[in-house]
């Protein structure tokens, strides 16, 4: 727009050609689309996460069928594609079964975090004083120990099990994601729009639903995701360590834990369900870098 | 509630605000106040334009913000058109209703993820309205500061120019239909010439909404320019209020006068050549005994560090804290000052 232009129409403001360029997340959606390595990643997780949800229909064979004949087969041997492992089963089925936990384990605490300490976070951040007080030094309480350890502590204290290793990686996320919540949210509280909007008269319910959510689920869904991927490996860990999912369920840290004998005899087996994780757990990382270069673009 | 106690009556009236802001040590004791605003009072009279004026820190954005109850006084009351708010009175959500604000930064106080009509609509629904009624209202709105509903209701704040965003931001001011407007350094960051194109703007909607303005700046020519009567602040205290041409013609408190010579001049021979206030203000948490000017002031005698002055007449509805200008103070130069009142 031209300074003239301004001048010539006095009182009014000078009408600038172009129409809206849309929304935050619709600008984010152009971004990721853009990158190409994320989608790559996205294509990766998306063929992971459609064999594990029709994995009845994908694996070619009965993942729980044991054959003591046929133990340890290198991968392309007839039918199978991928070998077998210790106690005969396709591998291949396995691997494609073993993604329905895996993915579960890596998406369902995040998620569940995220409410619950997005929440907490965001609440003790527009607050404050006493409040902030009360809810981030309870907080600072399980930040004293490593994830690992405290996910182990409490899937130890619970039981060994899918649903309880949920609820420990679950408790071990809160405090993060409330952390970084708190944050964004003190940010946000003192800018001159949150001040605006508070002279109007709305409540501070209202307030948080419509101007504060709206600017800190961004950094707090960044960071969130880039947690999946810890998650996947945590479990994987807790599994491993005969805490989370129990024999025979199909799951990529108790593969790698009962192929961890055959690791001399069928080397390539051994480190399969451990390629699963690592491709998994670095897609989430890659897809959640460009989300947050998305996410930092400001015009 | 619309006009109720008559012209004669203040849209505002305001005694005795006060507002310390505690400092907190390192284990969270109080240790000191910075005296913001320390028991000013004034009136607001209904449809003029007061300015207040006066230096960074001065407490101006505090008494505005005292105003609206964005931050809660320690003391003091605060009457609108007769209803004093709080007990007996009108709420603070009715007195927000009443009073609105447009902030100094156009990109700051509008929310990046919202497009301009939702940002209007938004203090219209708080106040009950259905969402398809509130846009229609915020359409209104934007035209009435010259905004084009079809072609700026759906931008986002990024994507207009400072004017612009500052129109939304007086738009969303003036959508729930207040009596009051508090202009808090409104056009300060924005360039000369559409300063002047929203300053024209403020003027003729004060006209055709009935609005009475606080027009809070630190640009004394802008002041001038806008404002029915002045306000002079000074360390969170009120200096000198009246007519804006009886204040910018015959100022009476040193610190005013110095204000005014700080102005830059069109007339290269009416260069500033000294300084006509030197060294910062002093420090809010513990300013000088009396009055507090007297640490930068030319004029201050032994009677200034005793006691404080308090506001004087010293013409027709012209106000003054000065003990040099108060007759009978015992400053030397207010011996030969007759009696003005």
């Amino acid at each position: 727009m031209s300074a003239v232009a301004e001048k010539a129409v006095f009182g009014t403001a000078p009408a600038t050609k172009g129409r809206s360029t849309g929304g935050f997340w619709r600008r984010v959606a152009r971004h990721v689309l853009r990158d190409k390595a994320a989608l790559f990643c996205a294509a990766i997780l998306a063929a992971i996460a459609m064999s594990a949800i029709f994995a009845p229909w994908v694996a070619p064979a009965d993942p729980y069928k044991t054959s003591m004949i046929r133990r340890l087969l290198p991968p392309f041997s007839p039918h199978f594609i991928l070998g077998t492992d210790e106690l005969g089963r396709d591998m291949l089925s396995r691997l494609i079964y073993g993604g329905r936990v895996s993915l579960t384990m890596g998406l369902a605490p995040v998620i569940l975090a995220t409410v619950l300490g997005g929440s907490l976070g965001v609440i003790a951040g527009y607050f404050g004083k006493h409040i902030n007080m009360a809810i981030m030094r309870i907080i600072d309480v399980f930040y004293a120990f490593p994830s690992v350890l405290l996910a182990v502590a409490m899937a130890g204290v619970l039981g060994a099990g899918i649903v309880n290793s949920l609820i420990s990686l679950t408790l071990v996320f809160i405090p993060p994601i409330a952390r970084v919540a708190e944050s964004v949210t003190t940010q946000v509280r003192d800018q001159d729009y949150v001040e605006a909007a508070r002279a109007t008269g709305a409540s501070a319910a209202r307030i948080i639903v419509q101007h504060v959510l709206a600017n800190v689920t961004g950094p707090i869904l960044t960071y969130a995701s880039s947690l999946v991927s810890i998650a996947i490996i945590i479990s994987s860990g807790l599994s491993f360590l005969g805490l989370g999912a129990a024999p025979p369920i199909a799951d990529w840290g108790l593969m790698l834990n009962t192929l961890r004998q055959a690791i001399y005899v069928a080397p390539v087996n051994a480190v399969l369900p451990g390629v699963m994780i690592f491709a998994a757990s670095v897609s989430f990382n890659l897809l959640s870098d460009s989300l947050r270069t998305a996410m930092d673009v400001r015009a | 509630m619309r006009d109720r106690g008559g012209p004669a009556q203040p849209l505002l009236s305001v005694t005795g605000l006060r507002k310390y802001f505690p400092l907190r040590g390192p284990l969270g004791n109080v240790n000191a106040h910075v005296q913001a605003v320390d028991g000013i009072g004034f009136n607001v009279m209904k449809g003029e334009t007061l300015g207040v004026v006066g230096e960074s820190g001065c407490g101006k954005s505090t008494t505005a913000r005292l105003l609206m109850h964005l931050i809660e006084p320690d003391a003091g009351e605060i009457v609108m058109d007769g209803d004093p708010i709080g007990q007996g009175g009108i709420t603070v959500r009715e007195l927000r209703r009443n009073v609105q604000m447009v902030f100094q930064d156009s990109y700051a106080s509008l929310n990046p993820r919202h497009s301009a009509t939702t940002e209007i609509a938004f203090g219209l629904k708080v106040h009950g309205m259905k969402a398809a009624q509130a846009r229609q209202q915020a359409h209104a709105a934007l035209r009435l500061v010259g905004l084009d509903p079809d072609l700026f209701g759906d931008r986002y704040p990024h994507e207009m120019s400072g004017g612009q965003r500052q129109r939304v931001n007086v738009a969303r001011g003036i959508a729930l239909n207040p009596r009051l407007l508090i202009l808090d350094e409104s056009v300060s960051a924005l360039d000369k010439s559409v300063q002047a194109q929203v300053l024209n703007l403020l003027a003729d909607l004060k006209d055709r909404l009935n609005l009475t303005y606080m027009f809070i700046s630190h640009d004394l020519n802008v002041v001038h320019h806008v404002a029915d009567r002045v306000l002079v602040m000074y360390l969170g205290k009120v200096f000198e209020i009246g007519p804006a041409d009886s204040i910018y013609a015959k100022a009476a408190h040193p610190y005013t006068k110095a204000l005014l010579a700080s102005r830059l001049s069109m007339n290269p021979a009416h260069r500033v050549s000294a300084a006509p206030l030197t060294g910062d203000p002093p420090n809010p948490v513990r300013p000088p005994s009396g009055c507090r000017f007297r640490s930068r002031c030319t004029l201050a005698e032994t009677i200034c560090a005793v006691e404080e002055p308090a506001l004087n007449d010293i013409a027709v509805a012209h106000q003054v804290a000065c003990h040099a200008v108060t007759p009978g103070s015992g400053h030397s130069l207010a011996r030969g000052i007759a009696n003005a009142a």
